[in-house]
């Protein structure tokens, strides 16, 4: 049954795909086909995947054509379900969305080839998501990551989408090079390629090639979700793709770099070395804080977020790290917990920075720019934009009572408990992660005061701010069906953990929500005795209450007293936009204190008419350096491009000597073989 | 069900009565040690009635933000501090949150305060809301390290749990870590409160100002809200400090004479540490605002120090 409904779901999404093709030449029904399916799909989905977390035997689909090697093996157990729903529900809500975005495209791009990838995508990572042989799992992996290229590139007039689509397309595949090894390596361990063999195989391997294993699946992995120092793609991909599409990748692409990690972590390893899960949490740690770093710095208001996603990937993998530490510790309940806190955090980051992403395609399609600083005033031209932003900068920001808190509440719990597990030094690992996690939501708090104020509040900075208009129905809609998310997931997260049971069941052997849930389901805990406890729903009672009770009436009576009046302007002669703060200046102190890192570059040229006392013109120039760009990936693209440089040697374009050098592939490879 | 509706009810207005007097009892103490006569200790409750009984110009450019700014601003402010123990070891709403909540619940306020600073398009507020915005964050790590010594401790980040593991050891706070992790969070409480020398709380320099350029535009009720919102929160850290690392005094519970005994001790505590605060604001002269970050990184390295002794001692 619920196989059926899942293929039913993936049914749809391709024959949305199908249709859309179909009809390449009539934009106004592809919007609409292409719309319609995802949004079916996802449903569909949705439902099929909900279902399949709690039931009992993990639905299997096998297609009855394949060989040995390449199966059509689909297997919803609840790891899978769970990321199949996060995927649905994100894509539900941007399918809605995009009624209303695409819109503005129809004429101008090829809105069947559009729906054509979109519907593809999705279907593409349902079946990541879900299938159980390894190379089943590389050739949808490459779908996607191929569907994501033409979508990403799909403004390829502009040579900075084009360079960002390509650099996205060559990281991916170096990831996917590694990935490809670490699953050979485990296949010729198990010699099955399903992953059903790879069940605790790793564990049993000899140490060194253990290693190999885990560092390949790491890095493999952490391609595709942004993982520092394998990050750099992301900043350039995210914000050249149409915002739809932005979400879906912030919200859902990467996070199938997310789930590869839990599935080999937790799947494919039983108890793992120590070192293992420290050096994930330590690139958490390092992810979440260079991320949030260099989105303080960002005035492009969806390269911003994209510098989030990779701080929420290394929120993420900190949660990670210290489930694999509490595993090679033997803390079973403590791994659970923090299991359960990086799954939640996915789900939530899904919600937050699909909203966030819509958000700004909204302002960036009635403002017809993604630079922050010529925004303003926004709020009064679109007020539920705005206030469907606020609510996903609230969350983003970890404040309570939203889900942002709840997660990063379980894992300060998780690290918290993490302390008294080992009486060596490593424990200091825990507090001092804690420490930075609490560094990077404070920094992520200003940043999102920079973001949201920058361009809501106050004057318009430009004309096309002052004119612009709010956002169709579709478009609030597949907002406000994200916000409701992040407010329930934070208020309902008492009730939301015990999803995560099967999860933990099936990872670790054990059920944690009902340790998690205390006072009659009213509060949360850490699941340890006496540990602090947390209602976020109690929270959002009394303010709720309180605003009932006293905002909002004695603010209708203070009304009557007040008057509007003008700003306080210093006595100039009224205050103008140019007089407000900048994105550029509320981020200057941040910008001297880190300066190490930023290494700032700024340029001032004055011109002056009369008088050197008063310019006339002043021409502003900053500018921070990109230090991963700079000083890692430039070397190494210099090394690469030398080295092919000096293998052109070998290319002389006669066909007679590539034909040579085949037969000597073969002869060498033949060789090998008889050797092993 | 009752009785903890009576001691939210009690410690609510404990909260709100006995905030604006610390506020002026430093004011006091501080012109007294400045040779200044001072305005009286009882200053801030005529200032916060007569801004009540105010009008308010609300600045033609502000949005619906700037108005809820000042409710949240004060409804988080004294949530939390019902989540911490003042008179009893028992926090009245311990079950809705701990410390990490108090931490995150003041940060909700600070959110709020500083898009309401950039709301009005005046250059101060966005000037106030920035420096505010990068002080906390930088305060925020010391603080949880700290936080974490003496959470470590009780084994909980129950704010009932961890002055309960206090109660009976009045001495504690003699073991070097708890010694470190009380001067880290002293020196984030002096950040987090606005006082000499991160900032000054009587300037109106542009050049000097943080929470003060924040507020600029607010008048009548609305600031008063603000300014009460300040004082509470000032209260809370005051609280948290001296009741986690010095539980002396502090009761089981909330009822009968005890409640009196603890009410005084509490006064006792707070008198201490304003007298301290205002020894530190009057020998020290404000820094640049440069040089916060050294003070804070200080603090981080105490907090780090205190993790490190839990280890040896």
């Amino acid at each position: 049954m619920i196989g059926e409904l899942f293929l039913s779901g993936i049914v749809v999404w391709i024959a949305g795909t199908v249709a859309c093709l179909a009809l390449w030449r009539k934009p106004a029904i592809a919007r609409r086909v292409a719309c319609g399916a995802a949004l079916a799909g996802s449903l569909l989905d949705l439902a099929a995947s909900f279902t399949a977390i709690f039931s009992a035997i993990p639905a299997e689909i096998g297609l009855p054509f394949g060989n040995p090697v390449f199966t059509w093996a689909i297997r919803l157990d609840p790891l899978s379900a769970y990321f199949n729903v996060t995927l649905a529900a994100l894509a539900a809500a941007v399918s809605l969305y995009s009624f209303g975005y695409l819109r503005e495209m129809e004429g101008r791009r090829n809105l069947g080839a559009f729906g054509f990838f979109f519907n593809l995508l999705l279907a593409s990572l349902a079946l990541v998501f879900t299938a159980s042989n390894a190379f089943f799992f590389l050739v949808m992996w490459e779908v996607m990551a191929l569907t994501a290229f033409c979508l990403i590139s799909f403004e390829h007039e502009k040579e900075k989408t084009r360079n960002a689509g390509v650099l996205f397309f060559v990281m991916s595949h170096a990831g996917t090079g590694l990935l490809l090894i670490a699953f050979l390596l485990l296949a010729s361990s198990s010699g099955s390629l399903d992953f059903s063999s790879f069940h605790l195989l790793a564990s049993r391997m000899p140490p060194l090639e253990q290693g190999a294993v885990f560092l390949l699946f790491l890095f493999g992995f952490g391609v595709k979700a942004g993982m520092v120092p394998v990050h750099i793609w992301l900043p350039e991909a995210h914000p050249v793709s149409p915002s739809n599409v932005s979400a879906l990748m912030s919200g859902i692409v990467i996070k199938t770099g997310i789930y590869g990690m839990a599935r080999v972590f937790f799947d494919f390893y039983g108890q793992p070395p120590l070192w293992m899960g420290t050096l994930v949490l330590a690139l958490g740690v390092a992810s979440a804080l260079i991320g949030v770093l260099y989105a303080l710095m960002d005035h492009d208001l969806k390269r911003l977020l994209a510098w989030h996603s990779i701080e929420n990937i290394g929120i993420i993998l900190m949660g990670f790290g210290a489930a694999l530490m509490f595993r090679s510790l033997g803390q079973v309940n403590l791994a659970a917990l923090a299991l359960i806190a990086a799954l939640y955090h996915t789900f939530n980051h899904a919600m937050f920075k699909g909203l966030l992403f819509l958000g700004a395609g909204s302002v960036v399609q009635a403002t017809h720019t993604r630079n922050m600083e010529k925004m303003g005033g926004l709020i009064r031209r679109m007020p539920v934009t705005a206030l469907c932003f606020l609510v996903g900068a609230v969350a983003i920001s970890g404040l309570p009572p939203l889900n942002g808190f709840v997660s990063e509440w379980l894992t300060y719990q998780a690290l918290l408990a993490g302390f008294g597990t080992t009486q060596s030094l490593t424990r200091l690992m825990f507090p001092i992660a804690g420490s930075l996690l609490a560094l990077t939501a404070a920094l992520a708090a200003a940043c999102f005061v920079k973001a949201f104020a920058i361009p809501f509040l106050a004057l318009p900075r430009s004309t096309e701010a002052a004119d612009a208009q709010e956002s169709s129905l579709s478009m609030r809609a597949g907002m406000a069906v994200l916000a409701v998310g992040c407010v329930a997931l934070g208020l309902g997260a008492t009730w939301f953990v015990r999803v995560f049971d099967p999860i933990t069941q099936q990872a670790l052997g054990i059920r944690a929500s009902s340790a998690l849930v205390t006072a009659g389901g009213l509060a949360l805990s850490p699941g340890t005795a006496h540990g602090g406890t947390i209602s976020t729903a109690g929270i959002a009672l009394i303010f709720l209450l309180a605003g009932a009770a006293f905002a909002l009436p004695l603010s209708m009576r203070w009304r009557s007293r007040s008057v509007s009046g003008p700003v306080w302007d210093c006595g100039l002669p009224g205050l103008t936009a140019d007089n407000e703060y900048t994105a550029t200046a509320f981020s200057k102190p941040l910008r001297m204190i880190f300066s190490a890192l930023y290494r700032p570059r700024r340029e001032i040229q004055a011109e002056y008419d009369v008088s050197p006392h008063y310019p006339s013109a002043i021409r502003f120039e900053s500018e921070i350096e990109r230090t991963f760009e700079k000083r890692l990936y430039g070397p190494l693209r210099d090394r690469i491009m030398a080295a092919a440089n000096r293998m052109k040697g070998i290319q002389a374009g006669s066909i007679n000597i590539y034909l040579a050098y085949i037969f000597i592939t073969l002869i060498l490879l033949l060789l090998f073989g008889v050797r092993g | 069900m009752m009785a903890r509706l009576i001691e939210n009810v009690a410690q609510l207005l404990l909260l709100l009565a006995l905030a604006p007097l610390v506020t002026g009892v430093i004011r006091t103490l501080k012109a007294r040690l400045q040779t200044r006569r001072g305005p009286g200790i009882l200053q801030p409750y005529s200032d916060l009635a007569k801004l009540f009984r105010k009008g308010m110009v609300i600045p033609e450019t502000a949005s619906w933000i700037f108005m809820a700014a000042p409710w949240v601003v004060f409804f988080s402010t004294v949530l939390a501090g019902l989540m911490i123990p003042m008179v009893a070891a028992e926090a009245p709403l311990g079950l809705f949150g701990g410390v990490l909540a108090v931490i995150y619940l003041l940060g909700l306020g600070r959110f709020f305060l500083a898009l309401s600073g950039l709301d009005t398009g005046s250059s101060f507020g966005g000037l106030g809301s920035s420096r505010e915005m990068t002080i906390s964050a930088l305060a925020e790590p010391a603080m949880m390290l700290a936080i974490f010594t003496v959470a470590i401790g009780a084994g909980s980040t129950g704010l009932t749990e961890i002055a309960g593991s206090a109660i009976g050891q009045n001495w504690r706070f003699l073991a070097p870590a708890q010694m470190f992790a009380f001067a880290a969070l002293a020196l984030v409480l002096i950040a987090e409160t606005g006082r000499i020398p991160v900032d000054n709380p009587d300037t109106h320099l542009e050049l000097t100002m943080i929470h003060e350029a924040m507020i600029l535009e607010y008048s009548g009720p609305y600031l008063a809200l603000v300014e009460w919102a300040a004082s509470i929160k000032q209260l809370v850290l005051m609280t948290l400090l001296i009741n986690c690392f010095w539980p002396v005094g502090l009761q089981p519970k909330w009822f009968g004479f005890g409640a009196l005994v603890g009410i005084g001790w509490l006064l006792a505590k707070l008198l201490f540490l304003s007298c301290a605060i205002v020894v530190l604001e009057t020998v020290n002269a404000k820094m640049r605002l440069f040089r916060v970050p050294e003070l804070l990184a200080v603090a981080f390295t105490l907090g780090s120090l205190a993790l490190v002794s839990t280890f040896l001692f």
